[in-house]
Order: structure tokens, then C-alpha cells, then sequence
């Protein structure tokens, strides 16, 4: 497969980018900022995703879904990260979607996520960064497990319908083997959560769970082998937050050199001046070449390809890089307004920090590659 | 079976058979690469076995029409018959100024009378070329080179000097920026071809921080070149060599791309450094810059990737080549300084057998200029922000 979009491919691009401008723009995630909204997101636009197809994406059409790939989910996720639109799609339409895909628990979420009702939350993190590590302990009981630890940087964890939790059944923490993936309910008794707004104003929950006990139908997959479920959630949640990258740092690239093209000082349009010139260009060529990266992690992702592993983590890592460096020069090259919660570039910065952390940042993608490259 | 399943089976056994095992093994030195050209005394066996086989079926340049001795294959096949070079670790057949830089320009401006004596030559590899582009006092303003062409019945005659012609000395014949009109700049400058062996050129290389001579200073005195080895109208030569530093650009882009299999950056750091007891490079700030360093190199494969799909399809930006030359050789250099800090005092003996002559450092030094040759690092970024970006001018 060639490395551009095909023709329904650039149909879809055109659809995002004008549903998503218009229904969900910067000042949308302002609007819930500045009234504190407590979900974090709007229930309304997340049901009109799902009006417009976008939520059953990934899901084979032979369960109601549209059967598409990673490169469509990117498509939609770059004009989710250029409006900096709050909303699940990455959690609930990509990742959990990819988690639950063949498992016996995908007949039970799979429709309310097609009609927008179902919104999932990933209690993965364990610690500040992301490591390939779980601690949290479930443990046998009765017809079920019982589940007790502690989980963060959850984002909507607070409100999700649907909490995929990583949990240990054997083994220590850092073990390979011995990883149940589980599908928890809202409001199950003895799982509180702590709604924390970040810096970029999206919620994410520090979840505690004291011997919340579950069905054993539950588990996603095989017990002791959530490893398979959790590695294409991961993969999938990587390549996912690697297209809404893009889009943040695209978007933030386009309003700079707009900017640059509006801003006069001494007489003269800024963007004129070399030095601002050679700082767009360079900016640029970094965030084609992350395009690049995302593109060939999706294209190899749908093939099912076992390359599929590198690219995305080379995907992850480069428009970690890409972005953090678009966010910072959009601010510089903006001068004093950029440091304005009145102006929307700051917002682009703050989003850039958060999804550059989500699953692992750019040193976390770096040192595994090393680690299979035998260094 | 689809007919592109059976081009890559066909391929594969052709190449099996064909390729010959020193041609597998990686290149090590410049001696390892082969340009063709009228003498092939300095060519091992294997070297010029591989070139006449691949040049016999125009695989030497698998996309070129199979009129001009090309391979005539499609984009999909071309793409095929590289994934099966790369399998087998294939050296590439034939290096060849006139296949990535003539010969496109050919193809597009060039007579059929051109076409046909010309590129059948490239892609055997029996003629090599050079390029007469920068002068002493044209380097990034190429545009201002005073090398005059006077017309004389049927001929011009050609007086003046280039600087940086990459291995004039050893080139059959070459192409070059000539003046026929002083009035004005871009609009005065004519492409012409000539035989290196004319009355009149000679020839003096260029000692480098290398230590090696890969460039020359190349002297046109009277020389008389036929008006039928003009390519394109004359004063329109500006054109041509703009379309044809597109190319040059996108192969010395080519560059930043480490080969597939083996890394040599990685080996050589195990080499000196060695692991600790986890598996880690023993040196954990070098093992972080390799590291980013690999991120950006595997991205910037899947860039090159793409942006040769979108130049086929015709979706990439005229001005993308900047792009992929700015990334691409700056990435290069920093290659090299990782491999050098890999390497640590081993590679800096410059002439030992151990270090292969210096081979290591030799090749850092000669990075330095690929942010350079062909329109420098800033000038990219300038027309990337003019041409791309369509920032405004000063």
C-alpha cells in the first residue's frame, strides 16, 4: 500500500475535518474548561460520532461496526488533536475496541460504543510514567476475583461506562506472564475514583480499587494472558495517540506560520524574517517525517504485520518529539500573545504534554527499541 | 498465482543466481562502489560481472522505458525488485551521476536523437558522468556562474572554471551550466554536455579534511562542444538544472538511510562500550543518544517511503525534495558523530590496517559536506519557507 491516503481515505479526511471544526472546535474544549464541566467532555458530540459512524470505526461490520482500520481511526483522531476536541474516541473507539476485538466480552459493549453510549476508561499506569509493569493484584474468589491496588492518569475514569483494567493473577509485577486484562462496570462497589483535571483541562481519575470483586466472565481473553488483549490496546492506544499528535502539532504549526504571516514588527511582515523562516522550515520537516512514522504504523497495524511492534513505537516516540518541539516554537515564534490563556496556542502545548506522556513517551518507545536491538 | 506474485518469485531466483556473493557483502569503503565508466581496469570481476548483468536487463534503472535500455518496469515491480535486493543484501550494480541526475533531466527536456545516444550509455554503466555546476565564485548563488558559451557556427565555444565537480578526474563526459547570455541571470544560463577527453578540459582534484580527492576543479579553455549537445532551448538550461537538483537533492537524501540487517552503530558501541549485566550499552548516555537517534532514522525511512509513493503518484510537493535533503543529510552527520563516539580512539587511527585506513573517520569528514553540496542546509529551509510554507519574502 502506497504511503497516502486513497480516494475514500481523503473522502473521510474532508468529513472529519469539517464535522469535527465545526461541531467541536478549540473554543468548545474552552467553553467546558471555563465551566468546569465535570465529565470533561460533551455526552452530546460523543453520541453524534456515533451518528456519523465514527465510533464503530474499528468494529467489524459482521457486529454492526464500519470495518475500517487505524488509518481511518487516524484520520479522525489528527482532526480530534487539531480542535483539541475532548472526547473518548481514543479510549473507548480505538483502544478498548482493540482490547475486547474476539473476546467473548466484545457482544456486551460493542453495541452501546456503536451508539455512543458507552464510553470506556484504561486503568493501565501504575506509577508518574508509564512502564510496562503490573502490580494491581486480582485474586481468586469464589466464582470471580477480587481486585485491590491502585491506578492513574485514567483519563475519564471518573465517568466511564466501561474501565479495562490491567491486574496480576500470577507472578510479581514486573513478570511477563501472569497479566489478566478485566472489564469492570461503573460503580463497582469498592473502586472509588479521583477525578483530577491536568494541565491541558482533560479529566483523568487516580483510581483506587479495595477488593472490588468481579465476574469471572470479566476477563477479557484468557486469565494470565492479557498480555495479547492488553499488547493491541497498547498498540493500538500508541498509534491512536500518534495521529492525535499530529494533529496538535499540525494545527499548532498552521496557526504559527499564520501568525507569521499576519504579524508585523519593524515595519514588516514577520514571517520575512529569515531566522523566524529557518525555525517554520525545520519545524516542518520534523513533522513530515512524523507523518510519515504514523503512517506506516497504522498501514502495518492494519496488515497485521510483525513489524507492526517497531513502527509504533517509532510512531509514538517521533511525534512526541515533532509536536513537543511544534507546541514550543508556536509559543516562541507567537512572542508575548502566545502566553495568553486568551490565545489558543497555549492549549495546543498543554494537550502536546499530555498525549506526548500517554503510553509511554518518547525516551519510554526509545529504550525498548534498544532493548530488542540487543543494546 | 497474480502476475506480481510471479515477478517476485521470477525476481528472486534470477537474483539468486545472478548477484554474485561478494556483491553481498556490505560496502566498506568508497573502493567498494562501483561507477562504471569507459575504464573498468579498477572494477573487481565480481564488481563489473553484477553491473553487466543488471545493466544487460536495465535493472540498473528499473523504472526507466525499456526504448532507452531502462527496465521498463512498473512502480509496483520496481518496489519488488528492491525489497528482493535488499533480502539478499545486494550491493546496488552501478553508482552513476547519469542515473540519478542526467538521465530524468534527459527524459524530460532532452531529443529523441539525445535520448537515444545517451541513456542506453547510462544504464550500462559504459559512460561516467560529472556535473559542471558550481564556480569559484557560484557556490549557493549558483545562479551568477560566468563560465561563457560562444556561439561559433554549430558549436559553442566553452571558457571558464568549475569548482566542486565530483570526480572530474575520473569522468567520461559531462554535464554543465554555461553563460550565452550576460544580460541576464537566470535567463542567460544554457545546459550543455561535452566529452571530458575535448580539446581544452583539464582537470585538478581537490585535497580534502578527508584526505581524500573526490572533487575537482575542472578548467574549460576554448573548448568547442557541438550546439547538438545542447539539452533544451538556449538560455532555458536554468530549468533544466533546477528539475535536475530535485534529483540530486532526493539521492543525496538517500544518505540518512541506514542500510537494512546489520547496524553498524550499534555493533560498533557493543564493540567498544560493551553491555552490562541487564543487556544495556555499559555507556547509558550514549545508549540514549543512539537510541533517539534510531527513532529518527527509522521515521525518516517511512518518510523516504512515502514521499517516493507520493513523487510517483504525482501528490508530492515540487519543493519536498528540500525537505528530504535538509533531514536527510542532517541526519546523516549525526550518524556519523554517533558512530565516531561509538568508535572512540579505534577510529581515529587514520591510516592503520585495523581502522581500514581511517575509513570510519574519513567517511565522518566527507558527511560534513552533504549539508552542503547541492544547495546548502539553509538554503533548503529558504525554499522550504518560501515555496512550501509561502512565507513571505524579504
Amino acid at each position: 500500500m502506497p504511503l497516502y491516503l486513497n480516494d475514500e481515505q481523503q473522502m473521510l479526511r474532508d468529513t472529519a475535518r469539517d464535522y469535527v471544526g465545526e461541531h467541536a472546535p478549540v473554543s468548545h474544549m474552552r467553553k467546558l474548561r471555563d465551566d468546569k464541566d465535570e465529565a470533561g467532555f460533551s455526552r452530546e458530540l460523543w453520541k453524534s460520532f456515533a451518528e456519523m459512524g465514527f465510533t464503530g470505526m474499528l468494529i467489524g461490520e459482521d457486529q454492526g461496526g464500519l470495518g475500517l482500520g487505524h488509518v481511518e481511526a487516524g484520520v479522525v483522531l489528527e482532526e480530534i488533536g487539531r480542535n483539541l476536541s475532548p472526547s473518548p474516541f481514543l479510549t473507548t473507539a480505538v483502544a478498548a475496541v482493540e482490547a475486547l476485538k474476539g473476546s467473548a466480552q466484545a457482544d456486551k459493549w460493542f453495541p452501546g460504543i456503536i451508539a455512543g453510549d458507552t464510553v470506556a476508561a484504561l486503568a493501565i499506569d501504575e506509577g508518574a510514567k508509564h512502564r510496562r509493569s503490573v502490580g494491581l493484584k486480582a485474586e481468586r474468589a469464589g466464582n470471580g476475583f477480587r481486585l485491590t491496588g491502585k491506578k492513574q492518569f485514567v483519563t475519564h475514569g471518573h465517568v466511564a461506562d466501561l474501565i479495562i483494567v490491567a491486574a496480576r493473577t500470577a507472578g510479581s509485577a514486573d513478570d511477563e506472564e501472569g497479566v489478566t486484562l478485566f472489564a469492570v462496570d461503573k460503580g463497582a462497589a469498592g473502586m472509588t475514583a479521583h477525578a483530577e483535571r491536568l494541565a491541558d483541562s482533560s479529566i483523568a481519575a487516580r483510581l483506587e480499587f479495595d477488593g472490588v470483586e468481579v465476574d469471572a466472565d470479566a476477563v477479557i481473553g484468557e486469565v494470565d494472558a492479557g498480555r495479547d488483549p492488553l499488547g493491541r490496546l497498547l498498540r493500538a492506544g500508541r498509534t491512536g495517540a500518534s495521529a492525535e499528535l499530529l494533529g496538535v502539532g499540525g494545527g499548532a504549526m498552521d496557526m504559527t506560520v499564520g501568525y507569521l504571516k499576519e504579524r508585523k514588527q519593524f515595519g514588516q511582515l514577520i514571517g520575512s524574517f529569515q531566522a523566524l523562516q529557518h525555525r517554520a522550515a525545520h519545524l516542518y520537516s520534523e513533522m513530515e517525517v512524523a507523518r510519515a512514522a504514523v503512517f506506516k504504523a497504522q498501514q502495518l497495524l492494519d496488515d497485521g504485520s510483525d513489524r507492526a511492534d517497531e513502527a509504533v513505537a517509532v510512531a509514538k516516540a517521533m511525534t512526541s518529539l515533532a509536536t513537543t518541539l511544534s507546541v514550543q516554537e508556536g509559543v516562541q515564534m507567537h512572542g508575548g500573545i502566545g502566553m495568553t490563556d486568551e490565545y489558543d496556542i497555549g492549549f495546543y502545548m498543554k494537550r502536546g504534554r499530555v498525549l506526548a506522556e500517554m503510553f509511554g513517551d518518547a525516551n519510554f518507545h526509545a529504550d525498548a527499541l534498544a532493548r530488542v536491538a540487543g543494546y | 498465482m497474480t502476475d506480481i506474485d510471479t515477478f517476485r518469485t521470477e525476481t528472486r531466483a534470477w537474483l539468486d543466481e545472478n548477484c554474485p556473493p561478494e556483491m553481498r557483502e556490505p560496502v566498506r569503503s568508497d573502493n567498494d562502489v562501483c561507477w562504471g565508466g569507459r575504464d573498468q581496469s579498477m572494477l573487481t570481476p565480481a564488481q563489473k560481472q553484477w553491473m553487466d548483468r543488471m545493466g544487460a536487463r536495465g535493472w540498473t534503472v528499473p523504472d526507466w522505458p525499456k526504448e532507452y535500455g531502462g527496465g521498463g518496469l512498473t512502480p509496483a515491480e520496481t518496489k519488488i525488485l528492491r525489497e528482493e535486493m535488499a533480502a539478499i543484501r545486494a550491493r546496488n550494480p552501478l553508482n552513476s551521476f547519469g542515473i540519478s541526475m542526467l538521465g530524468p533531466a534527459l527524459l524530460k527536456y532532452g531529443t529523441e536523437e539525445q535520448k537515444q545516444e545517451h541513456l542506453p550509455k547510462i544504464v550500462r554503466g559504459e559512460i561516467r558522468w560529472c556535473q559542471g555546476y558550481s564556480e569559484p565564485n557560484a557556490g549557493s548563488d549558483l545562479a551568477s556562474l560566468a563560465s561563457s558559451a560562444v556561439s561559433d557556427g554549430d558549436d559553442y565555444i566553452v571558457n571558464g572554471q568549475k569548482v566542486w565537480t565530483s570526480y572530474a578526474d575520473k569522468a567520461d563526459w559531462i554535464f554543465c551550466l554555461v553563460r550565452t547570455d550576460k544580460t541576464s541571470k537566470q535567463g542567460g544560463i544554457s545546459f550543455v554536455l561535452f566529452d571530458m577527453a575535448s580539446e581544452g578540459v583539464s582537470t585538478k582534484p581537490i585535497l580534502l579534511i578527508s584526505g581524500y580527492s573526490p572533487f575537482c576543479e575542472t578548467f574549460m579553455d576554448n573548448v568547442r562542444v557541438p550546439k547538438r549537445n545542447r539539452i533544451h532551448d538556449e538560455n532555458k538550461g536554468w530549468d533544466v538544472a533546477k528539475y535536475l537538483l530535485g534529483h540530486e537533492r532526493e539521492m543525496i537524501s538517500g544518505m540518512g538511510l541506514g542500510g537494512g540487517g546489520r547496524n553498524p552503530l550499534i555493533e560498533g558501541a557493543i564493540a567498544t562500550v560493551g553491555l552490562d549485566h541487564d543487556g544495556r550499552l555499559a555507556d547509558p548516555i550514549l545508549r540514549a543518544q543512539i537510541a533517539l537517534f534510531e527513532i529518527r532514522s527509522k521515521a525518516f525511512t517511512a518518510q523516504s517511503e512515502r514521499f517516493i509513493d507520493e513523487l510517483k503518484a504525482g501528490k508530492a510537493h515540487p519543493a519536498q525534495p528540500s525537505m528530504m535533503k535538509y533531514f536527510g543529510t542532517e541526519l546523516n552527520k549525526s550518524r556519523h558523530e554517533l558512530l565516531m563516539a561509538a568508535g572512540g580512539s579505534d577510529e581515529l587511527e587514520w591510516e592503520s590496517e585495523a581502522s581500514n585506513g581511517g575509513a570510519a573517520a574519513r567517511a565522518w569528514l566527507r558527511t560534513k559536506a552533504n549539508s552542503i553540496e547541492g544547495g546548502t542546509s539553509e538554503v533548503q529551509l529558504n525554499i522550504i519557507a518560501k515555496r512550501i510554507l509561502e512565507l513571505p519574502g524579504a
